[in-house]
C-alpha cells in the first residue's frame, strides 16, 4: 500500500491537515475527509460539472484532481459562498433561489461555483456567454431556462 | 470509479522528473493537467504503478518569445495561453482553437503539453501544432531532441515520446506577413470533443494570391490529418474559385471511422463543409491582416517584458 502523505489545504478559509493516500480524489477528500458534502459527485470523469470548486480561485473539477495535488492550495466550495456565520446567501445563491434556478439541486453547487467565477471574470455576460460558461455543467431537471435567468439576475444585482 | 493504488512523486525540476520517470520503469506515467489521465485512472483503464506529477515543475510553465517565434512550456495551462493577449496577436489560431477545448474548468487545469502528449485523435491542439509547424522539444535520460509536430503524432494516442521521455516545450515559428488563420469545428455541445474540426493557415502574396497554405483536420483519423492536395490546390490563385475544390480534396483524403456520434459518411461530408468555411474565413482574415509582422514583433517584446 503506498504510504499516506501529509497535506495541508485551506478550504473556505479554514486550514485542514490530513494524511491521505495518493489515489484519493480531491472530491472525495472534500466530502469524506472534511465532511463538506455540498460538493456533489456525479460522473467522476469530468463531464457533469457537479463537483466543480475553485482551486486557487480558478475553476476545477474536483474529481479530476488528486487530494495530494491540492497540498498548499486554497479551495472554495459551495459552503464558502455564503457570508460565514451571518446566514446571508451569496447574491448568486439568492438569484438561483428567486429565479427557480434549481429543482432537485444535485447540479446546483457546481452551477453556483461556475457562475461565481463567470461573473468575477465577466460581470456583464450575454445570454450566449452564460450558456457557454455553463455548458460544462449538466442539469437533468430544469431545462436550463431558469438557470440562465438566475445568472442574469445575479449579474444585474451584482453590477448595480 | 476510484483509481487503483499508485505511488506518487511531485518533482520540482525537469531533471528530477526525468530521474523519477526512469526509476519508475515501464508502468510509470506522467501526470500533467490530468483532464484526460484522471478519468482513465477513475475508470481503471490506466493502472500506472507510479505517477510523476509535473504540476510543481515551475520551469515548465511559461509563454515567452524565442528565436523570433514564441515558446510555450509544456505545463502552461490552456487557460493561461487563452488569456495571454500577446499570444492572441502572435498566434491567433492557437488562441482561437483553445477556446474550443473542453470548458473553463477543464482549461484551467489542462495544459498545452499534456494535450499534445496525450494525442487524442479528436483534440484541437495536436492539429493546431501541425498547422503552425511547431517544433517540440523532448527531454529524457539520453538528452534533449527536437521533433516537428507533424512527425510527433504517430497515430491513435501515440506519439514519438518514449516511455522515459517528457515533452517540455513547443516552439511556434513567427507567422509570415499577410497570414490569416481559422479554427472551425462542429461539436454537439460547446466544449465536447468535435465530430470534426479543421485548422487553416493561409499566407498571401503582394497580388493577394495564396502563397502558402496549411490545412490540418482533427477527428477524422487516428492523428491530425494534413490535407496536402487541398493545400496545393489553394496556391497561386483566387480563393473564390479554389475553396470548394480544396474542400473536396480534403474530403477525399480522409477515411474517418463511424461511431455512436456520427457515421463515416456524415463525418466525411462535415469535414469538407468545415474545411471550406475555414478556408474562406482564413482568407478574409489574411486580406485584412496587415503586413503585420511588425505588430507581432512588438507584441512578443511586450510578452518578453512580462515573462
Amino acid at each position: 500500500m503506498p504510504e499516506r502523505r501529509r497535506i495541508s489545504v485551506t478550504v473556505n478559509g479554514r486550514v485542514y491537515a490530513r494524511d491521505v493516500e495518493p489515489r484519493l480524489l480531491l472530491s472525495d477528500f472534500i466530502r469524506h475527509e472534511l465532511r463538506l458534502t455540498g460538493t456533489h459527485v456525479g460522473c467522476e470523469h469530468g463531464v457533469c460539472g457537479a463537483c466543480t470548486v475553485l482551486v486557487d480561485e480558478e475553476l476545477a473539477r474536483s474529481c479530476l484532481m488528486l487530494a495530494v495535488q491540492a497540498d498548499g492550495a486554497s479551495i472554495t466550495t459551495v459552503e464558502g459562498l455564503a457570508a460565514a456565520g451571518a446566514g446571508d446567501l451569496h447574491p448568486v445563491q439568492e438569484a438561483f433561489w428567486e429565479a427557480h434556478g434549481l429543482q432537485c439541486g444535485f447540479c446546483t453547487s457546481g452551477m453556483l461555483i461556475t457562475t461565481v467565477a463567470l461573473l468575477r471574470d465577466q460581470p456583464r455576460p450575454s445570454d450566449a456567454e452564460i450558456r457557454a460558461a455553463l455548458s460544462g455543467n449538466l442539469c437533468r431537471c430544469t431545462g436550463y431556462q431558469n438557470i440562465v435567468k438566475a445568472v442574469r439576475l445575479a449579474a444585474e444585482r451584482m453590477a448595480s | 470509479m476510484k483509481p487503483a493504488p499508485f505511488e506518487y512523486v511531485a518533482p520540482r525540476s525537469i531533471d528530477e522528473a526525468i530521474a523519477a520517470l526512469a526509476e519508475g520503469g515501464a508502468d510509470a506515467k506522467i501526470l500533467a493537467g490530468g483532464q484526460s489521465l484522471i478519468p482513465l485512472l477513475n475508470f481503471r483503464l490506466a493502472r500506472p504503478t507510479l505517477l510523476v506529477d509535473l504540476n510543481r515543475v515551475i520551469e515548465l510553465a511559461y509563454v515567452t518569445p524565442r528565436d523570433g517565434g514564441v515558446a510555450i512550456g509544456a505545463m502552461t495551462r490552456q487557460r493561461t495561453a487563452e488569456h495571454t493577449p500577446e499570444l492572441a496577436h502572435a498566434q491567433p489560431l492557437l488562441v482561437e482553437a483553445i477556446g474550443h477545448v473542453g470548458h473553463t474548468a477543464i482549461r484551467s487545469r489542462g495544459t498545452v503539453g499534456g494535450s499534445l502528449a496525450h494525442a487524442d485523435p479528436a483534440a484541437e491542439l495536436p492539429a493546431v501544432a501541425v498547422c503552425l509547424e511547431a517544433q517540440l522539444t523532448i527531454a529524457g535520460p539520453r538528452g534533449r531532441r527536437k521533433v516537428a509536430a507533424e512527425d510527433f503524432f504517430q497515430g491513435y494516442l501515440t506519439t514519438l515520446l518514449e516511455p522515459d521521455e517528457i515533452l517540455i516545450d513547443s516552439w511556434l515559428p513567427p507567422l509570415r506577413p499577410r497570414t490569416g488563420q481559422a479554427w472551425v469545428e462542429f461539436a454537439r455541445r460547446h466544449g465536447d470533443f468535435a465530430l470534426a474540426g479543421v485548422a487553416v493557415s493561409l499566407s498571401l502574396d503582394a497580388a493577394g494570391d495564396v502563397s502558402a497554405a496549411r490545412i490540418v483536420l482533427t477527428g477524422v483519423g487516428g492523428k491530425p490529418e494534413r490535407a496536402r492536395e487541398a493545400e496545393t490546390l489553394l496556391s497561386g490563385g483566387s480563393i473564390a474559385e479554389r475553396a470548394s475544390a480544396a474542400a473536396n480534396a480534403a474530403r477525399s483524403a480522409i477515411d474517418p471511422d463511424s461511431d455512436i456520434h456520427a457515421s463515416k459518411e456524415y463525418r466525411t461530408h462535415l469535414a469538407g463543409v468545415l474545411t471550406e468555411r475555414a478556408i474562406r474565413l482564413a482568407y478574409e482574415r489574411a486580406k485584412h491582416a496587415e503586413p503585420a509582422a511588425l505588430d507581432v514583433r512588438r507584441a512578443l517584446e511586450t510578452l518578453g517584458r512580462h515573462a
